[in-house]
């Protein structure tokens, strides 16, 4: 907290003394052809001022409503290219699965901006974990972690011991490598879309829906790794009389499914509306015409919306553990079974 | 805004892709298991080991300060018990240096009484000699004299007789 409010003065400094010239010139440049002063200087502004933001929302953003909505979506959907806004694009391959595989034959499975952005985390975190991992390896129990290692032993420690251990309980050691994998990986890809020319795949549904149905897997296998088969039906009465097993069971099953649903919708829609929230506010300075806008409204609520993303990639990441983590839990729980007892009575 | 409408209606958010559901699956299992086999191994490793560390620590300094306590415990009686004795050794003593003198004390008195009366009886016994002696010589001196007043009238003996007599009747009437 302290370091935030002093950092946040210094933010914001940086950013007017960045932008003092920039305006300076956009007048200039407005009183030298007052005629079309707007398109010319809306132009030459406008770069920039996303740029702060976000980066590669486009410099040819014309200043009507409709267009704007259109850049939002081009932004935030995925695409076959990956645009570097004023240096130009790359596009990627198009591939499909060869048509003499079984099941997945004939399956278009092109390369996109959202793929790209997988590949990049997945890259990201084997570097970053390799290092971490490899001075652990070398390292002794005597010694204090330091860097990027004791960085990442926090996050690790923190969801060992309050996501998994917390919550799973008795047995929780064999779905940490599961629980951290999606937590740091969700962490990535949220903080991945906050870079300029980078892309949130976690604001894709599509990639959610992936991460969930891994999670939906997991809570299932581990159900009835826990209960056996005879179990796991009887879990899905409820432990109610039989009369009521013909609605009981059907919102028992409709109930496994909803909650990957949950997941899904909650981390998709999250991280797709702080980018839209940011972009929306840079983009009112474009649809109003308006230097004023621009300094006192757009750029300094982007700028605190930006901080708050920031905030949100790490607590949507930790809410798709903790519930992964809490689905898993509930699953495997004995009911009125020592090991659940003593696990109860440990918390 | 308008724009939120036209986001919404786009649909084009919600819309399936399933070759992005493949590419995620794929990168997401492969990112699981290198990243279980190069990080989440040393790392939990490493982690569990220094929580069992620092357990055993805790549980030795506990143990250590235990032991402590009952050795400062321990220390304590003893310092209390070497101090009772101490009293005790030194009360002792006090009495029978008491008893010591006081026996001292009444043996000398005695001894001293003793030599007193020891002393006095052997006054007496001179005493007495000492006055037969006298006794004797004032006899032999008186009969001498008379002897030799009278020589020749008077019988020796029926005049030592009569002196005997009565010196013996001065001397109990003296004493």
């Amino acid at each position: 907290m302290k370091r935030l409010s002093v950092t946040k003065p210094k933010a914001i400094i940086k950013v007017f003394a960045v932008l003092l010239p920039l305006l300076l010139c956009g007048f200039g440049v407005a009183a030298a052809s007052a005629e079309h002063s707007s398109g010319v200087s809306g132009n030459g502004a406008a770069s920039p001022a996303v740029e702060v933001a976000h980066g590669a929302a486009g410099a040819e953003a014309a200043p009507e409503e409709e267009k704007a909505g259109d850049v939002i979506m081009h932004h935030i959907l995925d695409k076959n290219v990956l645009s570097f806004e004023p240096f130009g694009e790359v596009s990627l391959p198009h591939l499909s699965v060869p048509a003499f595989v079984p099941v997945l034959g004939g399956l278009d499975i092109s390369v996109t901006k959202h793929v790209v952005m997988l590949w990049l985390v997945s890259a990201a975190l084997m570097i970053v974990f390799s290092v971490v991992g490899g001075k652990y390896k070398t390292m002794s129990s005597r010694q204090a972690p330091k860097g990027l290692a004791n960085a990442m032993e926090a996050l690790v420690e923190f969801i060992r011991l309050d996501v998994a251990k917390s919550n799973i309980g008795h047995g929780y050691e064999k779905h940490l490598p599961y629980l951290l994998t999606i937590f740091f990986f969700i962490l990535f890809c949220n903080l991945l879309g906050l870079i300029p020319y980078g892309a949130t795949a976690t604001g894709n549904v599509n990639v959610t829906l992936t991460l969930s149905i891994f999670t939906f897997f997991v809570t299932q296998v581990s159900a009835f790794r826990a209960h056996g088969v005879k179990g796991y039906l009887q879990h899905l009465t409820a432990g109610t009389h039989w009369s009521l097993w013909i609605i009981m069971v059907p919102i028992e099953i409709i109930g496994q499914f909803t909650k990957p649903f949950a997941l899904t919708v909650r981390l998709f829609a999250n991280m797709t509306a702080g980018h839209i929230i940011i972009l929306s506010l840079i983009f009112i300075s474009f649809i109003l015409k308006s230097y004023i806008v621009a300094v006192a409204v757009s750029v300094p609520f982007a700028i605190f919306i930006y901080l708050l993303e920031l905030f949100v990639a790490f607590l949507q990441a930790f809410v798709f553990t903790m519930l992964s983590a809490l689905f898993i839990g509930l699953a495997t729980a004995h009911e009125g079974h020592d090991e659940h007892e003593s696990a109860v009575a440990h918390h | 805004m308008l724009t939120s409408g036209i986001i919404l209606l786009a649909g084009s958010l919600l819309s399936p892709n399933p070759g992005l559901i493949f590419w995620t699956a794929v990168t997401f299992v492969i990112v699981l298991l290198i990243l279980k086999k190069i990080a989440w191994g040393p790392i939990l490793g490493a982690l569990e080991e220094r929580e069992k560390g620092i357990q055993s620590s805790i549980d030795r300094a506990y143990k250590a300060k235990d032991e402590s306590e009952a050795i400062l415990r321990k220390n304590r009686e003893l310092l209390a018990k070497a101090d009772a004795e101490s009293d005790r050794i030194i009360r002792e003593g006090k009495d029978y240096a008491e008893k010591l003198r006081a026996d001292f004390t009444d043996k000398a008195q005695a001894e001293a009484k003793k030599m007193i009366t020891a002393a006095k009886d052997e006054i007496e016994q001179e005493k007495r000699r000492a006055l037969d002696v006298l006794r004797n010589e004032v006899a032999d001196l008186a009969v001498k004299g008379a002897e030799k007043i009278i020589k020749t009238a008077l019988d020796a003996d029926m005049q030592k007789k009569i002196v005997d007599s009565m010196i013996q009747d001065l001397s109990t009437k003296r004493n």
